[in-house]
């Protein structure tokens, strides 16, 4: 583990504030200056400089978090699960330092993780207080007014999605205004899990939402991530417990690059394609995906230690989407 | 009187103390804040050297632009990569930074670093062949010397054993070859000039590189014309002696300027300077040698004045690759060159002077005009071996 300067839980929330308080972006710029730290270094070993402070996103909150809605039941006895998403714009860490003016649902890329149980009635209460209109668009069965497509949400504006939530699988959910590639870009997305009546076998589950961000504006990423943040699983490995089963819901949204993929090291995995289905299409150890293509990975360590995972377009891995996990006998 | 004088002072000094208040205004209130509203700040970073050492990459920048920048991550061949960065990774306004990447770089391949400020922007620059970029000491210093003494103080020498052949010729020829030097070095001023704003293109905006080249040239032209006025309007032999120091200055000033390209291009692996190359640099730079000689061949100088000329025609070349090599400045390369070209327009007119005076102003008759064509032709014809 390399020596760096990790910022404690408490002072990523107290960035975080002084962002939304809307500190300057040269102080903002000056503040991640001082916290890239000069180290000696082996010259084989890629990667980034220092830590993200922003506070924007916590990768490893993001990773285990779902927003299940406020649950109540319609007459006919449904279940309703309501949630609030607004489109706002902001300033976001990609990497230790490096700001982008992204385009966000809640303040966040990827947008929050939403889940619903196949069959439950979804209600979205959208608000846009970015300065471009916005919509929702998700992936899955709704009525064609409902599509986030002819209806575009202007600045200050509300919108309310509802739907039944089917089919099961792990879905996406993105703006669709045109210019669709520039909206996307920008950050607005996020994941849509709609998990089966007969829920899967437990599992520690995890959110990977492979995209990048293009910071100069060429029509190409400088940076690549899990999770919007280059090497965040790098600095800080992900803990699993040895022989525990593991569950991967992995969206690919990367703009402008043909194919993502994941590879995992010394492992293999199940692959269930969209999620829609509870048996295994393959079993694999390197799985490609196009833009808006998203599957269930499963599988289990045998061996304790550390593994890492990353794209195989090894310009993708070194870049930002690479990512360690540290196998342990009982996670602490 | 007093009065008259401060009266004086006042006036010169009150649109300056006015500016300063008003600096200081503009400088302390929200003006520039409500004047850039909304508009994101211009960044520019601009590499002034990059130097290889095994498994190190450094990097000089500058900062051109008129906002400070942040270098917050180094992309080596798409890749993010370790670094360090002294004194800070924030560069103010014509600040620079010393940027080190411990990269397992190739031998003989090219390779791209790339800076990502802040705000997302990049700022790259390719190697185009990396090689240990040498390193001061006996050794480079011996290779460079060498470098120099090849490519202009032997050629330069070469050249100067034409004046027993100049001296044995009849009058018009040797107006001839004074009009051939005017073709040379109307050949050298524009090539100086031409390499000086090559140069200045890659200097960071701040610096306005174009304009440091008119400055460099005409404060070269005017600085030359006050200082040598009197000897060359003295005319005779002594005049003809001015000229002929003035075209080893010039001539030595455009060398030095050669120097420092081929030094930096060498120390930067931009060019493997091949046998060819300096095969064709001595060919060229011989001519150099007869322009030196030939105001001077009626006049029976001193073997010491030659030799005089000569090493300050040639030596600069060797001077020039050390600094090249060793510390390499485009803001520094393009003065000098400007500095060279304008010498060069100096001697020019001077010596159009001279053949003017001597030819009783018949001045383009077959045989100057002739002689300038084929002093640009062999200019030019020799130019094509080291032209790259």
């Amino acid at each position: 583990m390399r020596g760096s300067t990790r910022l404690s839980r408490r002072e990523l929330l107290k960035r975080g504030a002084a962002g939304a308080a809307g500190l300057a972006l040269l102080g903002k710029a000056g503040e991640a200056a001082e916290r890239l730290t000069s180290r000696a270094r082996d010259p084989h070993a890629a990667g980034t400089v220092g830590s993200v402070g922003d506070g924007s996103l916590d990768p490893m909150a993001f990773l285990g978090h779902f927003d299940h809605g406020r649950v109540t039941r319609l007459p006919s006895g449904q279940i309703l699960r309501e949630y609030e998403i607004h489109a706002v714009d902001r300033e976001i860490e990609v990497a230790p330092g490096v700001f982008y003016p992204a385009w966000t649902y809640n303040g966040q890329v990827p947008g929050p993780t939403i889940r619903a149980t196949e069959g439950d009635r979804v209600r979205v209460h959208f608000r846009n207080v970015g300065t471009h209109p916005h919509t929702i668009h998700f992936h899955g069965f709704h009525p064609a007014g409902m599509d986030g497509v002819f209806e575009p949400v202007h600045p200050g504006e509300d919108f309310i999605y509802e739907f039944d939530a089917e089919p099961m699988g792990l879905h996406l959910y993105h703006c669709h205004t045109m210019p669709l590639k520039k909206h996307i870009a920008k950050g607005l997305y996020g994941v849509f899990v709609i998990d089966p009546k007969t829920p899967r076998p437990p599992a520690r589950e995890m959110v990977m939402v492979l995209n990048g961000f293009d910071t100069n504006f060429d029509g190409e990423n400088e940076v690549y991530a899990v999770n919007t943040v280059a090497f965040a699983y790098q600095e800080s490995p992900i803990e699993v417990r040895k022989d525990e089963l593991q569950r991967i819901y992995l969206v690919n949204v990367l703009e402008f690059d043909l194919v993502n993929s994941m590879h995992l090291h010394a492992n293999f995995f199940h692959v269930y394609r969209t999620g829609t289905s509870l048996t295994p299409d393959e079993f694999t150890d390197t799985l490609m995906l196009c833009q808006g293509e998203r599957h269930i990975i499963e599988f289990t360590y045998r061996h304790t230690g550390r593994f890492m995972f990353h794209a195989h377009q090894s310009e993708f891995a070194e870049l930002g989407w690479m990512g360690l996990f540290n196998v342990v006998d009982h996670v602490v | 009187m007093m009065a008259a004088r401060t009266r004086i002072w006042f006036l010169a000094l009150l649109p300056v103390a006015l500016l300063a208040v008003l600096s200081l205004v503009v400088a302390n209130t929200g003006v520039v804040s409500f004047l850039r509203q909304g508009v994101p700040p211009v960044e520019e970073l601009t590499f002034e050297r990059v130097t290889l050492a095994p498994d190190l990459i450094t990097l000089e920048v500058v900062n051109g632009g008129p906002d400070p920048v942040t270098v917050a991550q180094v992309i080596v061949d798409d890749a993010f990569w370790e670094f360090t960065v002294a004194p800070s990774p924030t560069v103010a306004r014509l600040g620079r930074a010393t940027i080190q990447v411990p990269y397992p770089w190739v031998q003989d391949e090219p390779h791209e670093v790339t800076l990502l400020s802040s705000t997302g922007l990049t700022f790259s620059h390719e190697i185009p062949v990396a090689t240990v970029t040498p390193s001061a000491g006996p050794r480079f210093f011996g290779i460079f010397a060498l470098i120099g003494l090849y490519v202009g103080v032997i050629p330069v020498a070469i050249g100067l054993l034409w004046y027993p052949l100049l001296r044995r010729l009849k009058r018009r020829w040797v107006d001839f070859a004074l009009a051939l030097t005017i073709g040379l070095l109307v050949f050298l001023g524009a090539d100086a000039l031409h390499e000086a704003l090559e140069s200045a293109a890659q200097l960071a905006g701040a610096f306005q590189g174009t304009l440091l080249v008119v400055v460099g040239t005409l404060g070269a032209v005017l600085l030359l014309q006050m200082a040598a006025r009197t000897r060359l309007e003295g005319g005779g032999a002594k005049g003809r002696g001015a000229v002929a120091f003035l075209i080893a200055l010039g001539i030595g000033l455009h060398n030095l300027g050669e120097g420092l390209a081929i030094g930096a291009a060498y120390s930067l692996g931009e060019a493997a300077l091949g046998a060819f190359l300096i095969v064709g640099f001595m060919l060229h730079n011989t001519t150099e040698g007869l322009g030196i000689v030939a105001p001077i061949a009626q006049d029976r100088p001193r073997l010491r004045t030659l030799a005089g000329l000569g090493l300050l025609a040639g030596v600069p070349t060797i001077f020039g690759a050390w600094i090249g090599g060793l510390a390499y400045s485009p803001l520094y390369a393009t003065l000098f060159l400007a500095v060279g070209a304008g010498a060069i327009a100096q001697v020019v007119i001077a010596l159009y002077r001279v053949v003017g005076r001597e030819s009783e102003g018949s001045m383009w008759t077959p045989l100057s005009a002739g002689g300038v064509l084929v002093g640009l032709l062999v200019m030019y014809g020799t130019g094509l071996l080291v032209a790259v």
